[in-house]
């Protein structure tokens, strides 16, 4: 899997870049980030979680099995909101309370 | 290329689970000079980016560390090391204290007490681990934490750590850092082996692919005493996602079945080996696909495994939407990884006594770079960071700085400028770090054969691997990312020499696919219940047999102290 930053939204904090665990997010001439290396993407989804404007979504790989949905979070009220996007356009949320645990 | 020398009392190389838990116990009763040079950034880095939803390794309610040891020795068919999974076991409670004191939310029933998962384990929220973990350390006075700057190299002389080398990738610097102790916590090995996504998606991997063995390999070059890098780890998971199937299994009570729909697990065992074993051996015998058997559970389990795998493994959640079928409806496809060298989860590593020594004096290892202690989890790796920061401030204590010899910076300066120099190199880095895993996987057990190898085969994959090796010392780097790539490929091919040696000298079967030797594909607990270690010495592998320690076995001292 990997990501895809929306140029349009990115407002060039930084902070997808800093957090990236392989240095993989850069800045590009217009102080908007991009991700260089896409193949090396690990999947954690730290950038998701860090960018303010909901820029970075991320994807399953054609390779293992994605159907081309795109998937980002929202910090709303406290919650966690992974929103889930397919190509159909069909938009599936889904509200986690970090004040609760896993129960499996 | 900018110059700067740094000199601290300890250094901690790496920052995750391991490094900041060090941090932490050092400062709370010293206030000697703490540098952690972290590769990536300590808010995400390591194995903990994406969050666990459970910590593993606990000491429930009615059971003893004891029950603990016992439980690692079984899984590791006895080549285990007691004294250190005793000194682990009897600190994870306490390490998960300070966890939930940091902010973990760990469940609980109405009494308060943590809600067990098993014997072992305990249930969490903890997709926001890591960054707890790492404003605990930034909270710390006088701990400097040098983020996207990687060690490269450890500095001994006469078997005596003098600090190390580094680089930094966004400032283009080369790093000279004198050090009283350094402590290694770099992690394991991962892309050592060609991954089961090899395409677009090869970091969709179960371990984190910025894990490139680089404590093995400083500590292989400098000639520490390793040990059981023969015991590979597989991780038995969700096909494609590379996802936990633990949280389906233990969590959720679902079944390994063939695709005749039989439970084929109790058929060959429990252990992790065995796990992974079966599935090989259900496929191999026409009864593949494998599945975890997740149709018919109950709307109130499938809901709560949604969240689960999004605080922990958010591409299976995507996987099960994207199918468009309920979880209930549907049973989830399971395989094996490549194989990974971690001591956090099998006993290879450093070969340390029970403070977490290695044999090069003033270095010290914990978590998964530690060997001889396995089934460590995110609490054990804890525990390890605190006793190896004992017994590093310990060592400060009583020994003086030795200094980093000229040359040896020299040497190393020149080696970086070379990388960074004209471009006369035929391959690229990603070239060969293609060539090494598809000869790995080819010739020395990987998925292609079904993680099986024979003495033969080995020796191929030890010339090929050896051919890199020298194909690799004319690379060329545009930037230092790019130099940081050289180094982590050179590291890898340093850890994959070892780990043939080591698959070579166990003459038997211990552990299916961990290292299944055709030649030897039987267990021979008389000959060897037994240390498969190994040490450099002058460019050759030296494997060197040590008897086990005795079960119950508190204290283990390096011999040469």
């Amino acid at each position: 899997m990997s990501i895809a930053i929306n140029k349009r939204k990115c407002i060039g904090c930084g902070k997808c870049r800093n957090v990236c665990p392989g240095t993989l997010i850069k800045l590009d001439v217009s102080g908007k980030a991009y991700i260089k290396y896409p193949k090396d993407c690990w999947g954690c989804t730290s950038c998701i979680k860090e960018c303010p404007v909901y820029a970075i979504s991320f994807f399953l790989g054609a390779d293992m099995g994605g159907n081309g949905s795109m998937v980002h979070t929202e910090k709303r009220d406290g919650l966690l909101r992974w929103v889930i996007e397919s190509p159909d356009g069909k938009v599936t949320n889904i509200d986690i309370d970090p004040k609760e645990s896993n129960k499996y | 290329m900018k110059y700067e020398k740094l000199t601290t009392d300890l250094l901690i190389i790496g920052g995750g689970t391991a490094g900041c838990q060090a941090a932490i116990t050092v400062r709370e009763s010293s206030d000697i000079k703490i540098l952690i040079c972290e590769k990536a950034h300590i808010k995400r880095s390591g194995c903990l980016a994406a969050g666990v939803n459970a910590l593993n390794a606990y000491i429930t309610e009615g059971h003893t560390p004891k029950d603990y040891v016992e439980y690692a020795r079984k899984d590791a068919d006895g080549i285990v090391r007691d004294d250190l999974l005793y000194s682990m076991s009897e600190r994870l409670n306490k390490v998960t204290k300070q966890l939930e004191d940091m902010g973990l939310v760990i469940l609980k029933d109405e009494n308060g007490k943590y809600v067990a998962r098993g014997n072992r384990n305990i249930k969490i929220n903890g997709e926001n681990i890591k960054p707890l973990l790492a404003a605990a350390v930034e909270k710390l006075p006088d701990v400097t934490v040098l983020n996207r700057v990687n060690v490269i190299d450890i500095s001994v002389t006469d078997n005596k750590i003098n600090g190390a080398f580094a680089i930094g990738i966004e400032n283009d610097t080369f790093y000279t850092i004198e050090a009283k102790a350094v402590m290694i916590a770099t992690g394991g090995a991962a892309g050592l082996y060609r991954p089961n996504n090899p395409g677009f998606s090869r970091h969709k991997m179960w371990y984190p692919p910025f894990n490139t063995g680089a404590g093995y390999a400083m500590g292989i070059k400098h000639g520490a005493e390793m040990t059981s890098l023969e015991m590979r780890f597989i991780a038995l998971r969700c096909k494609d996602t590379i996802a936990p199937t633990g949280t389906l299994a233990q969590g959720a009570g679902a079944k390994q079945i063939n695709s005749l729909g039989e439970v084929y697990e109790t058929k060959y065992g429990l252990t992790t080996s065995e796990r992974v074993y079966g599935t090989v051996n259900e496929n191999l015998e026409g009864r593949g696909p494998c599945y975890l058997k997740t149709e018919g559970i109950s709307p109130e389990k499938e809901k709560s495994l949604i969240n689960a795998y999004l605080n922990m493994a958010p591409s299976q959640t995507v996987k099960w939407i994207e199918s468009g079928k309920k979880i209930s409806e549907q049973n989830v496809e399971i395989e094996g990884t490549e194989p990974y060298i971690v001591g956090g989860h099998t006993a290879c590593g450093f070969w340390v006594d029970t403070d977490r020594a290695t044999t090069i004096s003033g270095l010290f290892a914990a978590g998964d770079v530690a060997g001889g202690c396995p089934q460590k989890y995110v609490t054990g790796a804890l525990a390890e960071g605190e006793i190896a920061a004992l017994s590093a401030l310990r060592y400060i204590s009583e020994n003086a700085p030795t200094p980093i010899p000229e040359a040896e910076i020299k040497a190393h300066i020149t080696e970086t400028e070379s990388f960074l120099g004209e471009d006369k190199s035929v391959y690229s880095t990603e070239q060969l770090e293609e060539a090494m895993q598809t000869a790995m996987d080819a010739y020395a057990g990987g998925i292609k054969t079904n993680y099986r190898f024979n003495e033969k085969q080995l020796d191929i994959a030890d010339m090929k691997i050896r051919r890199i090796e020298k194909l690799s010392d004319s690379l060329h780097a545009d930037d230092f990312q790019e130099l940081m790539y050289i180094y982590e490929l050179r590291e890898r091919l340093t850890v994959c020499r070892s780990v043939i040696a080591h698959l070579k000298a166990r003459h038997e079967t211990r552990w299916h696919c961990f290292a299944e030797n055709l030649d030897y594909p039987e267990k021979d607990d008389k000959n060897w219940r037994k240390y498969v270690n190994s040490r450099l010495e002058n460019g050759e592998i030296k494997i060197i047999l040590r008897e086990l320690t005795e079960e119950g076995q508190r204290v283990y001292e390096h011999s040469h102290k």
